[in-house]
């Protein structure tokens, strides 16, 4: 007999008394070899900042290998992949990491370097996943089944982070005409 | 490189919710999904390696007595001492181990030591609301605090959130990720509190409740309350790709 799954609810506007910590949001410590910043706004429906929110991150390395024991081509390294920042008062996150390699799809195929984001806010009763991908990688993202099953350009303009000095932004907006694309996983 | 066919094979693959288990991300009934929730349909992910596995935060982030939300100040709170314990499992029952498990919560008179709670009860000096810890081998996991007290808030008027303990989860993989909130069996504000009522399916909603756990009270000194966390379990076989490549 199933016990049945713990719904989700909200994170609320309170988290920030537990959940971020000063090393959250640095997935390398800041200065490591190839380390970039991913940065970005999070936005609501009224294009307005969403200063209550917390992006979470989980990548590959930069030879596309998870520390993680469910990867059967063996735990890779020590990077730990992950990363948590909260929205400051103008909606903006950043994230210090390696930029992921590129990581065999479900069918095999190579899928385009990636960042999965979970977001979280007050009025998400769930969390909300997008993808992050690079616009300086059109080789790969074009030979990406993910971003080729999106209905068009516009849609895969909303994951692909722009190359900035010292990393990429991308903003995610959670609605409206510029609304990211979200996932069920 | 490994070749296709070597991550072909093995990864496991997490079952989808039951319908109306998790809220639908437009709620009408709560307000601050107006503006926050997508519009949009959400596209299909296929589960890859990045979504089967997940960050594995361990000893690092605990600290030792982040179970015990009533220690670490001059004195003790206010409020009610309680236990809450249980198991973090997956939906076949087996044990999610040495996982993290993060609660923050408000103190006993309903307030957040937070600089956006601007409900006029006191904060206690005593009480800071957010703990730690990982479960065991057998996936369990036990927290002492203090009952929250309920609190009113801007949602409607005179809305009440019910007493509730913050929860956030892991698991071992992406697609396994949990946020959620315990509540405490009984409560009469139930009815009025749209975050629990966005639940659709009743059952789904009973296990968002504690139980009032006789058997782990400590005499003389604290009550408890008993709350399992179910994550997604894995299908009993990852299915084979079909010809578009994409998990059945």
């Amino acid at each position: 007999m199933s016990p049945g799954l713990t719904p989700s609810q909200t994170v609320g506007p309170f988290f920030a008394i537990a959940l971020p910590w000063p090393e959250g949001p640095h997935a390398v410590p800041p200065g490591s070899a190839g380390a970039i910043r991913l940065a970005g706004r999070l936005l609501d429906g009224a294009g307005d900042p969403v200063p209550d929110g917390m992006i979470e991150s989980w990548q590959a390395d930069p030879e596309g290998r998870f520390a993680h024991p469910d990867d059967p081509r063996g735990a890779a390294g020590s990077f730990r992949g992950f990363a948590r920042c909260a929205t400051d008062a103008d909606g903006r996150w950043g994230l210090v990491t390696l930029k992921p390699g590129r990581v065999p799809g479900p069918d095999g195929a190579l899928q385009a370097p990636h960042v999965d984001l979970s977001v979280f806010a007050r009025g998400l009763l769930d969390r909300v996943v997008t993808r992050i991908c690079f616009a300086d990688e059109p080789e790969a993202n074009a030979a990406d089944p993910v971003l080729a099953a999106l209905p068009d350009d516009a849609a895969r303009a909303t994951l692909l982070a722009t190359p900035v000095d010292g990393g990429y932004e991308l903003d995610v907006h959670l609605q409206g005409p510029h609304e990211t694309v979200f996932f069920s996983v | 490189m490994p070749s296709p066919d070597e991550t072909r094979v093995a990864l496991p693959r997490y079952r989808a919710a039951a319908p109306g288990t998790h809220p639908p991300l437009a709620s009408a009934g709560y307000r601050s999904t107006a503006l926050r929730a997508p519009g949009r349909p959400l596209r299909v992910l296929p589960q890859g390696l990045t979504e089967v596995t997940g960050p594995l935060l361990g000893d690092d982030r605990v600290g030792e007595g982040d179970h015990d939300l009533t220690r670490g100040h001059d004195g003790e709170p206010l409020g009610e001492r309680i236990v809450v314990h249980g198991r973090v499992v997956e939906e076949d029952g087996r044990p999610v181990r040495d996982t993290l498990v993060e609660v923050w919560q408000a103190n006993a008179a309903g307030r957040y030591r937070h600089a956006a709670d601007r409900h006029p009860a006191p904060l206690d000096p005593n009480f800071t609301g957010l703990g730690r810890c990982l479960t065991d081998g057998d996936g369990r996991y036990e927290l002492v605090t203090i009952k929250p007290g309920a609190y009113p808030w801007g949602n409607h008027p005179n809305a009440w959130r019910p007493a509730h303990i913050h929860f956030s989860l892991f698991g071992r993989a992406f697609t396994q990720r949990l946020v959620t909130q315990m509540y405490f069996p009984g409560d009469p504000l139930f009815g009025q509190d749209p975050i629990f009522g966005s639940v659709r399916d009743p059952a789904a909603r009973e296990r968002l409740v504690s139980r009032l756990d006789l058997k782990r009270t400590v005499p003389d000194w604290a009550l408890a309350y008993e709350w399992d966390i179910v994550l997604r379990g894995r299908a009993a076989t990852p299915p084979d790709a079909d010809e578009d490549g994409r998990a059945g």
